[in-house]
């Protein structure tokens, strides 16, 4: 039963608008950065271990049950570009929409009213992937998967690519999709291993549901204004 | 208060700028190497106005034998109330051979302004580069502001010099500058040329963002940002 949920969140007829999105394929074809299949494979690459590590940690957190609206806060401070935060959020609330038809819950209902215009795209998909029986782990491989999958489609239209080619890219790609013996796999371990916001969170979080609301995340207390003057200290400390 | 220790020696120089107390981070030895920590700790209180800029370049070099291991360098900078600090230190060069790990952590008081500028040079002239991990985390009023990570050179993930990350460009540079008076009146998102950007960011914030082909041209494309981001009559203000 699952394992037939994340087929449905993942097939691109899932009614939530995600596929349509480049994922930055198409001004790259644009400029000439992708010209061919081996363009396309790099590009994918590059992606999987930026965005597609990022958003895949974000989904698998919230799949995992930590505060969604500190994940979304997170998502903000991990997209310095205004249109892409516009982006994440729009394909948020599409998701939230059908998500909320297909696997009802309180805590989408939640989340969609305290982000009337959409949370970020991967933390509404980690919670729709919670409210559908799935873990952190299929969380992030749907991430993963829309990651590459969207350049690959954008590509062939683009570049008359031909579809043949461009799914076999993404085939040559399943080793990183889910991790290799040198790059162990993806969220929910090396995630957070390799993403100490969320590993504290991880770490602090009871493995339950979180409910919504404000992250636990305590606001750091500033030192008192009474050091007089400012300090600089340079150390160096090298092992024996 | 200035305190300093092994490669790192904290120098206080004249500001050219009213009201900033200045200290230059000079070089006292080759720094850093494989299987060295380096740390830098600022603490601006409140009120306080301070430039931190160092003298040269930073190399990041290959350590002694095959089993140095890589080198970190952690920076902590906190910011108090209605306290400023431009840190504008010269380039990180990954060197060929070498491996770094670097990481920016920045707690700014809500009042507090902050200039960052990080350049990360891949490999000095003609050669290829080291293997490098910069991450930069500012947290605001005790909130996520700025979470960046950048790993790339041999033995990274795959695809980061391709069309999706560098593109081939062996500059990577970042200039952020943090001030509350954006909450007001902020610069607007745009191109500066076909490989920077200006971006606002969920806060008041804006980062340029910026790739090229060498240091001195990802100075330029930096220098003229900042300058256009503190004269705001000239800088889009919307």
């Amino acid at each position: 039963m699952t394992r037939a949920a994340l087929l449905v969140l993942t097939d691109g007829r899932f009614p939530a608008g995600g596929h349509a999105h480049s994922g930055g394929a198409e001004p790259a074809v644009k400029a000439g950065r992708i010209r061919n299949a081996d363009d396309l494979a790099a590009f994918c690459r590059g992606r999987l271990h930026t965005t597609g590590l990022t958003s895949a940690a974000l989904a698998a957190a919230a799949a995992h049950g930590l505060d969604p609206l500190a994940l979304d806060e997170a998502a903000d401070a991990r997209t310095p570009s205004p249109a892409l935060r516009a982006v994440a959020r729009k394909l948020g609330r599409q998701l939230m929409r059908a998500a909320r038809a297909t696997w009802p819950s309180a805590e989408l209902a939640a989340l969609a009213a305290a982000r009337p215009r959409g949370a970020h795209q991967p933390v509404v998909l980690g919670l729709t992937a919670r409210s559908a029986g799935l873990g952190p782990e299929d969380a992030a491989h749907c991430v993963v998967y829309e990651t590459v999958s969207g350049p690959a489609t954008a590509v062939v239209r683009l570049l008359s690519l031909d579809p043949f080619e461009a799914t076999a890219v993404l085939a040559r790609l399943a080793p990183s999709s889910t991790g290799s013996p040198s790059r162990p796999p993806p969220p929910p371990a090396s995630a957070s291993t390799r993403c100490p916001q969320l590993r504290r969170r991880c770490s602090t979080s009871p493995p339950k549901r979180t409910p919504p609301g404000r992250s636990a995340s305590s606001p750091r207390n500033h030192p008192p204004g009474a050091a007089p003057c400012t300090s600089t200290t340079a150390t160096k400390d090298r092992p024996p | 208060m200035l305190e300093s220790g092994g490669p790192l020696a904290l120098r206080r120089t004249r500001s050219i700028l009213a009201g900033h107390a200045r200290v230059t981070v000079v070089g006292a030895m080759t720094a850093p190497l494989g299987g060295d920590r380096l740390a830098v700790e600022a603490d601006i209180a409140d009120g306080a106005r301070l430039t931190v800029d160092s003298a040269a370049a930073t190399v990041a070099l290959p350590g002694a034998g095959p089993h140095a291991g890589p080198a970190t360098y952690d920076v902590r900078l906190t910011v108090g109330e209605g306290a400023e600090l431009r840190w504008l230190p010269e380039q990180l060069v990954s060197a060929y051979g070498s491996e770094l790990r670097m990481s920016t952590r920045v707690e700014l008081a809500p009042s507090a302004r902050l200039v960052l500028r990080e350049e990360q040079i891949l490999g000095r002239h003609g050669e290829t580069t080291g293997t490098l991990t910069t991450r930069l985390t500012v947290r605001r009023a005790g909130r996520p502001l700025l979470d960046q990570q950048l790993t790339y050179g041999p033995g990274a993930p795959g695809g980061w010099d391709g069309a999706a990350v560098l593109g081939g460009h062996r500059a990577v540079g970042q200039l952020l500058v943090v001030d509350p008076g954006f909450e007001e009146t902020c610069p607007r998102s745009r191109m500066l040329s076909p490989t920077a950007a200006l971006t606002r960011l969920a806060g008041p914030a804006v980062l340029v963002t910026a790739v090229a082909a060498d240091a001195r041209l990802l100075r330029a494309v930096l220098d003229e940002a900042l300058e256009e981001l503190e004269a705001p009559e000239e800088a889009g203000v919307r």
